[in-house]
Parts: C-alpha cells; structure tokens; sequence
C-alpha cells in the first residue's frame, strides 16, 4: 500500500514523485523502462524564453529540474541580455546521459520512494475515487493517489514518411490499454502530434562551413543554491547553418512521401513546431530557413539537427539533409519522426491538477495537452505538492497569474484548454515584468518552504538575499551625495548630469544611463554583483513594476470572490448559452476565472456574482 | 465592488435638472476634487450648496447630497450631484468624475450593489436585472451599429499596425536566435507612434464633432442692446419666442432654443443685453450672459450698422476674442455710421427686416465647423463617453511612449503598445486573447 503512485517517469514524473516523498509520503514511481528515467527525446536543451523562468520557478519551489541540469551541462548562457529584465532567460544545452544518470541517482537517494519497472494498464477507482493501478501482469498496487505523468505514451503512433507504427519515442514500449480506460471514466481523449529532427554523425560534419554559437563567459547557474559542475571554458559549442532553394526543391517535389501531407496523420500539431515541410508550404517567400547543430552528449556522437523536424521517408531525409551546408557527407544516425499520442482535455482539470471526473487522480505533463520539458516538470511538481497537501487535508498551492508562470500555465490549460500541444511564450503572461529570472526565488521560495520543500539551506540562502536586497535599497534610499566639485566631476565622468542639489544614490540610479557600477562605491557596505543587479531592475524599472502591480491588484480582487460550489449553470437564470456551456465545462473556482474563459462576458459575470451571493446568504 | 461608479441617473433629455450619482468608497473624495467645498466634513444626508470647478473653471451651481454608509441604496457612500439641466454641463460633470477617478457604471450597476450588499431582496434585483438586461442588448447593438462599418475598420487597421510590430517584438523574445528574422527597432517604433498619433488625434476630433452633430452646437448671441439680437434668434428659428423690442434692456433671461440647421442641432442662447446697469433685475441676466459666452461653442456677436462702435462694443469684442465668433453687422439697410479696423475676422452683413444676408450667415456657421466638409464616408469617431475615454487614454499612453523611447528597452515599450492594443479592441468589443500569439506563429517562421 502506497500512498502516493506515480505513473511514467519522465520530467513531470521525476518532479511528482520527489515531491511527494520529500513530503513524506510513501511514494511508488512506476516506469516502463528505467532505463529511461528522464528521458529527454527532443531536443537537447533545457530553458529558454519563459521555460528557463519556469526552471528557476521549479527550483525556488523546491523541485529538481534545476539542480539536474546544472550538474549536466554542456553550455549554458542567458538570453536577451540585449533587452530588459522581464524577458532574459536562461537557456542550456545538456548532456542527455548525464542528466538521466543524475537524476536517477537523486530518485535512488530519495527516501520514502521506490521505483518499479512495469507498464500500467488500468486504474482501480470505486465510486468516482482512485485507488490504485492495475499493471500488465494484472498485479494490482492499492494507493490514496495516482498521479498519470504518462508523456507520449498514450497509443502512440511512430510516423516516418509513408511508415506508420505503433510505438513510443525511439521504439520504446507504449501503453495501448491505459487511454481507453480513461474514456471508459468519462475522460474526453484529444489526439495530439509532435515530431523531431533527425540526428547526424557529428564526424561526418563539415563544422567549418557553419558558424558557432558559444556559451557565456560567465559562470550560470539555473539553481539558486548557484553551485558550478561545469568548467566556463570547456563549454561544448553548437553551430548555424541553414536550407538553401535546393533542399527546399527536394521537400517539394516529394510533399507526397511525408505523412503530414500524405493524410496519414491525423493529430494536431503544435504551431511553434512546425516541421521543415510546412515552413516551406507556408512561408513561400523566404529562400532559406535557419538550422542549429546542437550536441547531445559527450558519451556519444549524436548531433541534434534543430529546425528540421520533418515526417518524410528515409531516402528523401537523405537527400534533404546532403543538400544543407555542412552537411554535405553527414551520416544520419536516428531518421526524424513523428509522433501521434492521446492526451485528455486540461479543462477537465481542477486548477491542483486533480481530475474533476475522478478524485485523487492528478495528471501532470503531455498527457494533459503540453509540450515541452520544463512544462511538464512543472505540472508534475505541482501535481505532487497539491497530491501531497491533500493527504495532509491542507488548503492546495494554486500558482497566480502574477506570482509565476507556472501558474499562468496551469490557469491557461485548465480555463482555456488546448487542441495543439501547449507551449509556454513570454506573452502568455500578462504581469512579465513580476516574473522574472532574477526574483523567482523572491516569488516562491516561502511557498516553498511553508510546505516543506523547499531545503533549509535554499531557504537560508533565499533569506539571505532578501535581506540584503532590502538592506541596499534602504541604503541607496537615504544616502545623498552632495553637489561638491568632485562629485559634479565624476558624474561628468560617468556621462550623466551633473547636480546642483543633494541627490539620493537611487533617485541617480533611476538615470537610464547610471548603472549600479556607477553608485557602488558611495554605499556603506559592500554588496554582491547579483544584489546590485537586483537593486538595479528594481529602481530602473519602478514605474513599470508599478503600473503592472496595479493591473494585478485589479485582478486579484475577483480572485478574492471564490466559487466554492459544484454549481449547476444551467440552473442559473439569464446566462448566455455559450458561457453556461462554457462554465459548466471549466467548473471556475474564482470569479476572476470564471471572466478569462472565452465566450463569458461582463453580464455573465455579474449574474453569477448575484446567484453565489444568494447561495451564500441562503446557506 | 472596490471602485467607484458613476452615472447620470436623469434621462438625458433636457431639463430644469440633470442628477449624477456616485458610489463607492471613493464618492465623496472624488467629488471632492471638482468642487470649492469640503465635502468630507459634511454630515451624512446632507443637502449642500456648491460649485462644480474644472482647475479654475467654474462649471455649475449645484446641489450635493452627501450619503454615508450604510443607510443608502446601495449601502455604500453615495453622492448625488443636482445639476443644471443641459446635456453638455451634465456630461462635462461626468467627466470630470471620470478622470477623477470614477468608473462608467455598467447599465444596472447601482441595483446590482444594493442586491449585493443586501440591500434589496434578490427577487427585487432580478426583476431589475430582466429589465436591463433587454436595454442593455439594445445598447449594444445601438453601439455596434454606430460602430458598425468604417470606424471598426478604421480602429481594425490601427490594431492591426500594432499587431504586427507587437508580435515581430514577441518573436524577438522568445527566438532571440533566430538571426533571419527582423529585430524591431526603435526606430520603427517611433514611426508606428507617429502614425498612431495621427490616427488617434483624427479620431478624437471627430468624436468631438461627432458630439456636436448629436448633441448640438451651442451658440451664444450677444450684442449691446438693442442691437437686434432677439430678430436674430428669431429669424433663425422661424418663430417668436423672444421678446423684440426697441427698449434697450428688456431680454432680461437667457433664451434657450434648440433649432435644426440643415440636420445640424443649434443651441441657441439669446442673452440679455449686455450694459452696465444698476438695474438689480438686469444685472443677473448681464451675469449669465457672460456665463452664456464661456459655456458657447461659437458666439455670434451682433453689432449695428447704424450706430458707432460703443465701449460697450469694443468690451463685448474684447471678451470673446478668444471664442470662435462671428461678428454680425445688422441692420446694413440703414445707413452705415460704424467703422471696424478687424481684420482676419468673421463677418457677416444682415438685416432683419429684409431677411438679406442671413443665409450667409448660416452658411458661415457651416464652415466655422467644417459641418460642410464632413465625408460621412470617411468620418469615424466613437460616440460615448467610455470609449471617448478610452481613446484619450490610448493617446495618453502613446505620449508616454514617446517620452520614454530613448531611455527603455523595445519590450518595456512593448507593454505599453499591448495596453493600447487592448483598449482599441475593448471599444469594438475584441477581448480575444490570444491574437498576439496566432499572429506570431503565421508570420514567423520558428521552431524546432
């Protein structure tokens, strides 16, 4: 008897599982195949725009994600360091081997966890509640909770070219029989569609007719505990190259042998992945598209070909790929495919990543409609934190839009739903500006720590941080600098104007063209490069800040109005239809969600208000 | 219910009084500002006397009725402000309100908080809703219909410009490798403003002659006495309201006259004579003529032909030098005895008696306003007071762009840009959310 079983192992898996038994509960993860605990069969990259945040949010939280890749990195670097704050983000390539063998050492290591190596092929649930799981060799496993973190293993299709099988990524196991039980509970099952680009020898490659792209100079860190396993100048290197009107000629004449257009695929894809055949059908007008040669591990030769996923057959990849520069003689280790899975539908979803149709039964990464790595750790991590605060019959974790993107994630998966795989963009968030790299810790880290994830010596740190920050900002505030011909003189130096009155050191720093550099050495003591750099976004982009606390207030205000009920809409009068049907579905828990669903406008809302409020006086 | 709203609560056709009413925790605060009294040290229900002041300006006499809570209708502080009955005062007040800090009440909102605050039983407040609810339909298709055409086209096209350099900023976001597509710069950016800001100063003007065909122009007629003022009126009305006369002094009480001039709706105000008097009676009426001129669109200053310029005249032709004016020589069938050294300057020749001349008055009138020129083709203006609002507040934030340029980041601006996007979506009713992103993905070609 467990009280906690997570099924599939992969970054929503890993993270479920380690928060649950970090949160003492007897925990069982089980997984097709442990040789392929935390697989990572897409690219070999970890981060990015608004992924690399959610990273950094995973970690303040208290989750895995981030330590795993600083331990396995190959390059790292910060991005839009050209642009402002709110958009820089952390992106690094990793080694795909290292990070499976550390993560599976921290799994290992973890008490109250057990790994299992079966295939689940039915839940046991009575009177709409889970207890359990039923493997393939029809043992039954009882447990209060089943968390399904089950990837693209749902029916999975393997496509290449006019070739279709059934088969989960690299050839591995699927699990034919779990879906339709889903169906069978009443779960609403979407078919969804991703692919990958094909993988090349890296010695066959001409590297010198590509341009690299290197890492940063500086030490990174994704984890706030900032511990470095990685030496800043043997950082691996990746290259550019890019499509030219021949290889666009080949993918023409031969749409007919992919199965994107030969109808063979019937999923939907997602649009931020288009494969290379639909950038050409689509974007006729451009003569070449861009390519990166990325490294997968240093155990082996592999070289991730990004921005050429494609479904065509063999021969043609062949073909394709010889015609690209630098690519001339490579060798194709791994063809690109396809990948057709069943997912539910996320509005089916509480906002803890609990089904509405079935209690004590969570599902947290593709299966729930999302693509992606740091997606899915994300969605596991909760999953697991909200499993686990159940068991201990306390209030859940919900994310708000403007404490994380995580929680604009979840909020968007559960409120909107998805038909193509979901991705995270910086422009999903409306508050960017409050959630940025650099205050994850700032966001989260009680959180973490009120529910018992967060370790003490992260605390500690974040702590730390807080106080200084607090410390230099009380001092840029009531140090002055007088208007003395040396200072005048060094604020001629600095390139800025110079006073004729006192100045405060933040009321100079709010110049756009004084930096902290500039102020340092008038403050009493002596502050890190990072609380500096805080300090800096914090007074630079005050008016910013400001303005989008101020929308967030607005809309933490309707948060405020909870819809505790299982209310039946169509017993309100004088709702539209469209938004009756539309709330039935989402099932809101706030009036501030109940108004992002699509289809419910200001009278909806305003009626609904009416009807709880009679509901409350009368109960 | 943290904000405060505003409505006018008086059908708004014209009466003796018009009544605005403000709930909310902010209501009297905010009413506070616009007035020459202290408004917080008033006891609850009281009835007070006071003047409605824009900076400087006085806008009206009116009567504040300060309500605290909990024993109002909607058990939160009311104010309720009993103003002069004309549309454009009222609205002026509300306006004020607004940039206050007051909100538009939705239709139905006072109900609504008095139901929600447990003021009034549910069944009172449905049935108020099931009410609204039908005018609220009407109103929206009302404003749709308005809307309806080149207008939505026109705020379509404006959005649109914006989409495109808000998604190219996105796709800089989140592919910052992707060396092939264009990174926008500043100077975009300050191209697109400029052509906003033209594209937002055209469209709030026409609101703003777009308010004067609906509401009306209003037109002060002044002149010393006996100058022919009162004829004036009448000859535009076609009727005899006025008393006419040749006694200096006996049109003692503004007249107000609302005629139809080739689908234009004018106000007429026909003022007492203006003269310094000691006559007690005529004094009030030389007072609201002064507050007649302040209050006009357009004056139509009188003077007569047969007579010298006066002190009077010259006073007269000093206070609304400022006012878009038309001066009006009458009564050129007598013998000319005036001499003006104006130049650059409106005038127009009548005569009363004949009726000679006063067609090119009203053809003056036309022009002053450009009311000739509308090509209701292209003529797009948004015509209530929310969405006026939200046009001046897009602009206000464009400005602040400018401001800023030099010294942010493209994705800080970028904020801004989303924020004004937004609101011209809100006026023709796009609240779809996840435009930028379809955009993004059918224009740029990334991923893996």
């Amino acid at each position: 008897m467990y009280e906690v079983i997570v099924v599939g192992a992969g970054h929503a898996g890993c993270e479920a599982a380690l928060a649950c038994a970090k949160m003492n509960h007897k925990t069982l993860l089980i997984t097709g195949s442990l040789e392929n605990i935390a697989k990572a069969p897409c690219n070999p990259s970890i981060g990015g725009p608004a992924k690399g945040i959610v990273v950094r949010e995973i970690d303040a939280l208290g989750g895995q994600m981030g330590k795993i890749t600083d331990k396995s990195l190959l390059q790292i670097k910060m991005l839009n360091t050209k642009k402002g704050p709110a958009v820089q983000a952390l992106r690094a390539q990793i080694d795909k081997i290292e990070y499976q063998k550390n993560m599976k050492e921290t799994l290992l290591n973890q008490e109250n966890l057990t790994l299992k190596e079966a295939l689940v092929d039915d839940l046991i649930t009575k009177d709409n509640k889970v207890c359990g799981v039923i493997l393939s060799n029809k043992e039954e496993i009882k447990s209060n909770i089943v968390i399904l973190t089950t990837g693209t293993y749902l029916k999975s299709n393997i496509l290449i070219g006019l070739e279709k099988k059934i088969s989960g990524p690299d050839g591995e196991k699927t699990s034919q029989k779990l879906s339709n039980c889903l169906k069978k509970l009443g779960f609403t099952i979407q078919r969804l569609k991703t692919g990958t680009p094909p993988r090349l020898k890296k010695s066959s490659i001409d590297f010198s007719k590509t341009e690299i792209a290197k890492g940063d100079k500086e030490y990174l860190s994704f984890s706030h505990l900032e511990e470095y396993f990685y030496d800043v100048n043997k950082q691996l290197d990746c290259y550019l190259t890019y499509t030219n009107e021949k290889t666009h000629e080949i993918i023409r004449n031969n749409l007919d042998k992919t199965s994107m257009y030969s109808g063979l695929i019937t999923g939907i894809g997602p649009r931020y992945c288009p494969s290379i055949e639909t950038k050409i059908e689509r974007f006729k007008d451009k003569d070449r598209h861009q390519l990166f040669l990325e490294p997968e591990s240093i155990h082996y030769d592999d070289i991730y070909l990004q921005g050429f996923s494609t479904s065509m057959s063999k021969d043609i990849q062949e073909e394709m790929v010889h015609s690209i520069k630098g690519l001339e003689h490579a060798e194709i280790l791994k063809y690109a495919y396809a990948i057709e899975y069943d997912a539910i539908d996320p509005l089916e979803l509480k906002q803890t990543l609990e089904t509405k149709i079935i209690e004590n039964l969570y599902t947290a990464g593709q299966i729930n409609g999302t693509s992606g790595y740091e997606e899915a750790a994300c969605q596991g991590l909760m999953a697991g934190i909200n499993a686990s605060l159940k068991l201990e019959n306390k209030d859940p974790l919900i994310l708000k839009r403007n404490e994380a993107y995580i929680g604009v994630l979840i909020d968007d998966l559960v409120t909107k739903g998805t038909n193509e795989p979901y991705r995270l963009l910086t422009s999903r968030a409306e508050y960017r500006l409050l959630l940025r790299n650099d205050n994850a810790d700032l966001r989260l880290s009680e959180y973490g720590h009120k529910i018992g994830l967060l370790s003490p010596i992260q605390y500690e740190k974040y702590l730390e941080r807080k106080e200084n920050i607090n410390t230099c900002l009380e001092q840029l505030k009531t140090t002055y600098l007088n208007p003395t011909k040396q200072t005048n003189e060094y604020l001629k130096n600095i390139n800025t104007n110079e006073i004729k009155n006192r100045i405060s050191l933040y009321d100079l720093l709010k110049r756009p063209e004084v930096s902290q550099k500039d102020i340092a050495k008038y403050l009493k003591t002596t502050f890190s490069n990072d609380i500096l750099n805080e300090i800096e976004i914090i007074t630079k982009y005050d008016g910013y800040i400001k303005k989008q606390e101020k929308e967030a207030k607005k809309m933490l205000e309707y948060e405020k109005m909870l819809i505790k009920e299982d209310i039946d809409y169509n017993k309100i009068d004088n709702i539209a239809k469209e938004a009756r049907e539309k709330l039935n579905k989402v099932k809101p828990t706030t009036i501030a969600q109940a108004s992002r669903i699509s289809g419910v406008n200001p009278q909806d809302i305003a009626i609904l208000a009416i009807y709880l409020k009679k509901r409350n006086q009368n109960g | 219910m943290q904000d405060t709203i505003v409505a006018i609560s008086t059908s708004q056709t014209k009466g003796a009084i018009s009544i605005i009413r403000l709930s909310g925790k902010d209501a009297i605060s905010i009413t506070n500002k616009i007035t020459n009294i202290d408004l917080t040290k008033k006891a609850s229900h009281t009835i007070n006397y006071a003047l409605i002041k824009d900076d400087n300006e006085i806008i009206d006499e009116v009567l504040i009725t300060v309500m605290k809570e909990p024993k109002t209708y909607t058990k939160e502080d009311v104010i309720e402000i009993n103003c002069h009955g004309s549309i454009p005062t009222t609205k002026k007040i509300l306006s004020l309100l607004l940039k206050k800090g007051a909100r538009l009440a939705n239709p139905g909102e006072f109900t609504k908080r008095a139901f929600l605050n447990g003021r009034i039983s549910l069944t009172e407040a449905q049935a108020v809703m099931d009410l609204i609810n039908v005018k609220t339909e009407e109103a929206r298709k009302i404003a749709m219909n308005n809307l309806e055409g080149k207008t939505t086209q026109k705020i379509k096209q404006m959005r649109s410009k914006i989409l495109d350099i808000l998604s190219n900023i996105e796709v800089n976001i989140d592919y910052p490798e992707y060396q092939d597509i264009e990174e926008v710069t500043k100077e975009k950016i300050e191209a697109l403003i400029s052509e906003l800001k033209k594209d937002f100063e055209k469209l709030i003007e026409n609101s703003k002659i777009s308010k004067i065909i609906q509401n009306g122009l209003n037109v002060a007629i002044v002149g010393r006495p006996n100058v022919g003022k009162s004829s004036i009126l009448n000859f535009l009305s076609q009727e005899d309201k006025a008393i006419v006369t040749d006694v200096p002094g006996t049109t003692r009480d503004i007249i107000e006259k609302e005629i139809n001039l080739d689908g234009i709706l004018l106000n007429l105000i026909d003022t007492a004579g203006i003269r310094k008097t000691e006559d007690v009676v005529e004094t009030i009426g030389v007072n609201k003529s002064l507050e007649a001129i302040k209050q006009a669109d357009l004056v139509l200053l009188i003077l007569n032909n047969n007579e010298k310029l006066t002190k009077e005249d010259e006073e007269l032709l000093n206070l609304t030098k400022d006012k878009k004016r038309i001066i009006v020589i009458n009564k050129i069938d007598l013998e000319n005895k005036l001499s003006l050294n104006i130049e650059n300057e409106n005038i127009v020749s009548t005569t009363t008696t004949k009726e000679d001349g006063l067609d090119s008055l009203i053809k003056k009138i036309k022009s002053l306003f450009e009311l000739e020129q509308i090509n209701y083709k292209d003529f797009n203006y948004v015509s209530n007071i929310e969405n006026e609002q939200k046009l001046q507040e897009s602009y206000d934030i464009l400005k602040e762009i400018e401001q800023n340029i030099s010294l942010v980041s493209i994705d800080m601006l970028e904020i801004d840009l989303k924020n004004i996007f937004t609101l011209l979506g809100e006026i023709i009713g796009i609240t779809y959310q996840e435009e930028i992103i379809d955009h993004l993905f059918a224009n740029f070609c990334v991923g893996k």
